[in-house]
């Protein structure tokens, strides 16, 4: 058996059952880890007390014979999560010192289920950013490195430290949140699964708001079944977010019957990108070959408003955003500026705002303020609510005419090393990462991203299929067979 | 369209962000490359499209007009950078 800590859940969940070891054991070896891994700054928060307190509480429910799925199982937090009482900062320097009063319903969810919080995951500042390189906490490392070749690279972000968490072995599993790609890129930058589920099937309340018609929470794990087992003790109906829907959740798990036969996958002819890497297109190919060798049938589909995706969520969410982080002022919580002789409540707001909010964070409050302000509303906002309803009426019309689920590459690169791209000479360049991701978000769909293999120099590249709404027990059934196909069994080195 | 240097001052001062004179023309210059990047939405045939409000079909929901929460200013003001006698302080407002 390997480490303790390099168990999937699924796993876990049956050696803490049949008492091969306990929850305690598990989350030593989690703790130990996390100690021996200071290099790639996932965890930026420990919470080692709490998860020793809970792991005991856990080992009592277990031994009761009380034992939900998650029960004992040590994950990590991304720090978007409020959390009672232990820090929640988005990454941003202006909530430094924030505690929160009261817990988010994913967070409350998951301890319900007995799991065990491990401490707070590193990310970009208000999950803007697909490199974790906006974080006030530094930047988060990639365990996976290019074969031969030490250059430090990006887990990708937003959520970057739960993916380098994750595919390092620190903790089972780690919650991420997908605005634009920011759960579904890491993972495939470093190996691992995961799930943005439907808009409205995980409860938003207590998550820090970035852009709130497009944010979603999910989970980051080492298999399609762990996927499935977090995702059913994340999901809730909740009263306390008006955009929860009222739609039972259902048993994920026992949807991953591994049978698809005669399921119709769609393949977009619009996201074959110009410039697209070749290793790219062929690991695309080779996932529709495994679909169609696991009985499912592949299609040509047209997505025809696919181009103009990023560029309508690059008004949306700044949009969104910039309303969400008008609350950051000072007044209520966090960092406040110092102020000088005569200063008054303007100064206030815009010295405390302009030394707590990082360049991109800044950028895109300042956009979405612009395309709002009056003058230029229709032209920029309404213009893109409008293309934002076409690119979900392309999904209702595929999926009208019987197809299951979508597959199309995760990102259009490997993971690329840190420092590479400069976001203050083009910012466009970064918002690249989310071409294949932002329209599962702006359709309210969910996507899962799927190791699928590896490139010339050795770095973990995925797949991603997106499936009709409310349907990811569905989804996941598919992403299963995509990896049992794929056969991914690969582990960056140690070199941490 | 496109952002001069004392528009991006006027954005910065809407959004409350203290930017240095300085910095405008480079802040000008990167707001523009953002938003000639959303100029390619100007392609697309948008005629009788309804903006969309929300991805989900449903109507947002209701509950009665009624204090959930509340009684506890403690909590509330734990928080802040500097509170006073149960309230927020802040810089004078009104002269």
């Amino acid at each position: 058996m390997s480490a303790l800590n390099a168990l999937t859940i699924a796993e876990a969940r049956d050696g803490l059952r049949k008492r091969d070891f306990t929850a305690a054991e598990l989350t030593e070896a989690c703790l130990g880890a996390i100690e021996g891994a200071g290099a790639l700054n996932a965890f930026v928060h420990g919470t080692p007390e709490l998860a020793r307190e809970q792991a005991a509480a856990a080992d009592q429910r277990l031994a009761a014979g009380d034992a939900p799925a998650m029960c004992g199982i040590p994950v990590g937090i991304k720090d978007l999560f409020c959390t009672e009482g232990v820090p929640a900062q988005a990454a941003s320097r202006i909530l430094e010192g924030f505690l929160p009063p009261y817990e988010s319903t994913v967070t409350r969810n998951l301890w319900d289920a007995g799991a065990i919080c491990l401490g707070k995951l590193n990310m970009d500042e208000f999950a803007m950013g697909s490199s974790n390189e906006t974080s006030v906490y530094g930047n988060a490392v990639n365990p996976w490195r290019r074969t031969g070749d030490d250059a430090a690279l990006t887990p990708g972000g937003s959520s970057g430290g739960s993916a380098a968490a994750v595919a390092a072995g620190l903790c089972l599993a780690a919650t991420g949140t997908d605005t634009g790609g920011s759960i579904r890129q890491p993972a495939a930058f470093t190996g691992i699964v995961g799930l943005k589920p439907t808009y409205g099937r995980v409860s938003r309340w207590g998550v820090i708001a970035f852009a709130s018609s497009l944010d979603q929470a999910g989970p980051m794990t080492r298999s399609v079944r762990d996927a499935a087992i977090m995702l059913q003790a994340m999901a809730s109906v909740d009263p306390m977010d008006s955009t929860s829907a009222e739609i039972p959740v259902p048993d994920f798990e026992a949807a991953l019957t591994g049978d698809i036969r005669g399921k119709r996958i769609g393949l977009p002819r619009e996201y074959r990108m110009e410039g697209m890497p070749g290793e790219i297109e062929a690991l695309w190919k080779r996932g529709a070959e495994m679909l169609r060798d696991a009985g499912a049938e592949v299609v040509d589909i047209s997505l025809p408003h696919t181009k103009y995706a990023l560029p309508a969520y690059y008004v949306i969410a700044p949009a969104e955003a910039s309303s969400n982080l008008a609350r950051y002022d000072g007044v209520r919580y966090g960092r406040r500026a110092k102020l000088g002789q005569g200063d008054g409540i303007t100064e206030l707001y815009e010295k405390t705002r302009a030394e707590g909010f990082g360049p991109e964070v800044q950028r895109r409050v300042m956009i979405g303020t612009y395309v709002l302000s009056a003058g230029f509303y229709d032209a920029y906002y309404n213009r893109a609510r409008k293309v934002r309803a076409l690119i979900k009426s392309d999904f209702d019309a595929v999926f009208a005419e019987g197809i299951d689920a979508i597959l199309t590459p995760a990102t259009p690169s490997a993971a690329f090393p840190l420092g590479s791209v400069d976001e203050a000479a083009d910012p466009v360049a970064m918002y690249l990462n989310d071409v294949f991701t932002v329209t599962v978000n702006l359709a309210g769909l969910p996507g899962i991203a799927v190791p699928a293999g590896l490139d010339v120099q050795g770095l973990p590249l995925g797949l991603q299929l997106i499936g009709r709404p409310f349907e990811e027990g569905a989804l996941l059934n598919v992403a299963g067979a995509i990896e049992h196909r794929a056969g991914f069994m690969a582990k960056p080195d140690r070199w941490w | 369209m496109s952002i001069t240097p004392d528009e991006a001052r006027k954005v910065a001062h809407l959004a409350r962000i203290a930017v240095a004179p300085e910095a405008l023309p480079k802040l000008a210059e990167q707001l523009n490359g953002i938003l000639h990047f959303m100029e390619q939405l100007n392609e697309v045939d948008i005629e009788g499209v309804e903006p969309m409000t929300g991805v989900t079909p449903m109507r947002l929901k209701r509950r009665s007009d009624e204090v959930t929460a509340g009684g506890m200013p403690e909590k509330i003001l734990a928080n802040a950078p500097d509170a006073r006698e149960g309230f927020f302080a802040v810089p004078k407002v009104v002269e």
